[in-house]
């Protein structure tokens, strides 16, 4: 029972790693590029948002209602401003501008907001929770998990289904063909970071609800997100909500050994699935 | 009458190598042009040049008049002209379908007038609309070079650009690929064939265009162009005949 007890908790966390690991799915994974502010901006997001809830007293429903459309305006101009003028076939220029735009970030969070930790009340929600045969599901973790799912679930038919999904998956298998059929590949790029920064629109307004947050905090987001997109498989939506349930249940378990064994067990089983399967659980090997 | 498409004094350069020395060609409406010569005359450039692949001069590229040089790639299409790329590159881990859709979603985006549909790209090479949902890797290089045509053809172009897509075909999928452009040119589009073969780049063309080191050193109609004339301007003077 305990053991089961840390499966559920385990996916419960995964889906707040989701949150953060679709967005990266979408840079990372399609687009090639290597957004290292990705958790900075996690945390500006959430930062925001707290801001404009003690401001107004707004409650975690405005705050979401507020917070994403800025999240999308965001990532437009982070595309269309630098990362437009990085991308190519080397990954190399887009880490080091986002490298520098991260130490930026954080630096300009502790101006304005201080070292200090904050967190979005959230008005009881985070403290109430759902018994279902002796165990006890949060709430809070339960709506970030529908979320996780509905827009792992939204990004997928997306990229799948609509002109703009085609049209990003043509510009990441062959930038230079799908401008010969008529995309403007950097428009298609602008479109698809604003999505993936709407998605930690969602990811800030929970990450702040269930802990607290501090400017410092972004580097840790980072890793996670990495390491859900890597665990599942490159240029996979579904297969990086897989790899955050995995990294979510590895270090559910992982806490039940040792308090301390938590972190570095998702690590481990990350390293795992590196070394032996590093195309990802989900992901096509390279031929 | 003016071209629908024309170079003026064509320079073009990857870095610090200048690979075309002032071309000038023209292309008429409905007309077919052969562009021929060596590997590394120039011809995969020149069209290359053309696109807006490569930086060139405003007014070295006209289209229907207009100074159209160092245009953006996508804008090229958007002013209908589209292009067969060498090497196919077909978006790999899409299918046959949604290659072919991409073209179509963009064509409509830019509200692109123009007769071909994904019917009658069917009709043109039937085996696409059996290989629908297939990945493009997983297709012959002949099927390949179907669905390279057939996204070109839906940006609805008036003029078509096809490098090399005979390339590492079997002798049998080329005749049937070239069965196809008579067809594509009775819709009124423009067409430029880079070809290696010459006797099929002469029997596919009104005009033709041999290029050698970057400039262009014979051209003339088709059909009256000898054998004698396209080996000297093919390999240069001096050089033994065909």
């Amino acid at each position: 029972m305990e053991w089961f007890d840390a499966l559920v908790q385990g996916v419960l966390l995964g889906g707040m790693y989701a949150q953060y690991a679709l967005g990266m799915a979408l840079m990372f994974g399609v687009m090639r590029i290597v957004n290292i502010s990705h958790g900075d901006l996690v945390i500006l997001l959430s930062l925001i948002g707290i801001s404009f809830a003690t401001a107004w007293g707004l409650g975690p429903l405005p705050v979401l209602i507020v917070l994403v459309p800025l999240a999308v305006l965001m990532g437009w101009v982070l595309q269309k401003a630098v990362l437009n003028r990085v991308v190519g076939s080397d990954p190399l220029p887009s880490l080091i501008a986002t490298f520098g735009l991260s130490i930026a970030l954080q630096n300009l969070m502790l101006q304005i907001w201080s070292a200090n930790s904050r967190s979005l009340p959230g008005h009881g929600i985070e403290s109430q929770s759902i018994e279902i045969g002796g165990i006890y599901i949060g709430l809070l973790p339960l709506i970030v998990l529908a979320v996780a799912t509905g827009l792992t679930w939204g990004l997928d038919l997306t990229l799948k289904r609509t002109r703009f999904g085609r049209a990003l998956r043509a510009a990441s298998a062959d930038v230079e063909a799908a401008a010969m059929t008529g995309i403007n590949p950097r428009a298609v790029y602008a479109m698809a970071t604003a999505a993936a920064v709407g998605i930690l629109g969602f990811a800030a307004v929970f990450q702040a609800l269930r802990s607290t947050v501090a400017p410092a905090d972004g580097p840790a987001q980072l890793i996670y997100a990495f390491e859900a997109v890597i665990i599942g498989g490159m240029g996979t939506v579904w297969g990086a909500f897989a790899g955050s349930m995995v990294l979510g249940i590895s270090q559910a378990i992982g806490f039940r050994i040792d308090p301390g064994f938590g972190v570095l067990a998702g690590h481990i089983v990350f390293l795992v699935v590196l070394a032996t399967r590093p195309q990802g659980l989900f992901g096509k090997a390279l031929s | 009458m003016t071209a629908v498409l024309s170079t003026h004094a064509l320079l073009a350069r990857y870095g610090d190598f200048q690979a075309l020395y002032g071309v000038d060609i023209e292309l008429h409406q409905g007309e077919a042009v052969a562009l021929i010569g060596a590997n590394g005359a120039g011809k995969s450039t020149l069209l290359r040049s053309i696109m807006g692949l490569l930086p060139v001069g405003r007014e070295m590229v006209l289209l229907h008049g207009e100074p159209v040089g160092g245009t953006a790639t996508d804008r090229m299409v958007q002013k209908g002209v589209a292009i067969v790329p060498e090497g196919r590159r077909l978006f790999t881990g899409m299918s046959v379908e949604d290659n072919l859709r991409v073209a179509i979603d963009q064509a409509a985006r830019m509200g692109a007038k123009g007769g071909w549909t994904l019917p009658r790209l069917h009709q043109l090479f039937p085996i696409l609309r059996e290989k629908a949902r297939t990945q493009v890797q997983s297709l012959s290089g002949g099927q390949q070079q179907m669905v390279a045509i057939g996204r070109a053809l839906l940006c609805q172009p008036r003029v078509l650009l096809c490098d090399e897509i005979s390339l590492g075909l079997a002798p049998k999928v080329i005749r049937e690929i070239y069965a196809a452009l008579p067809e594509i040119r009775a819709t009124g589009t423009a067409m430029i064939v880079v070809e290696q073969d010459v006797g099929l780049a002469r029997t596919a063309s009104d005009r033709l265009y041999c290029m050698l080191e970057g400039r262009v050193t014979l051209t003339g109609r088709s059909a009256e162009i000898t054998r004698e004339q396209i080996g000297k301007a093919y390999f240069g003077a001096g050089h033994g005949v065909v």
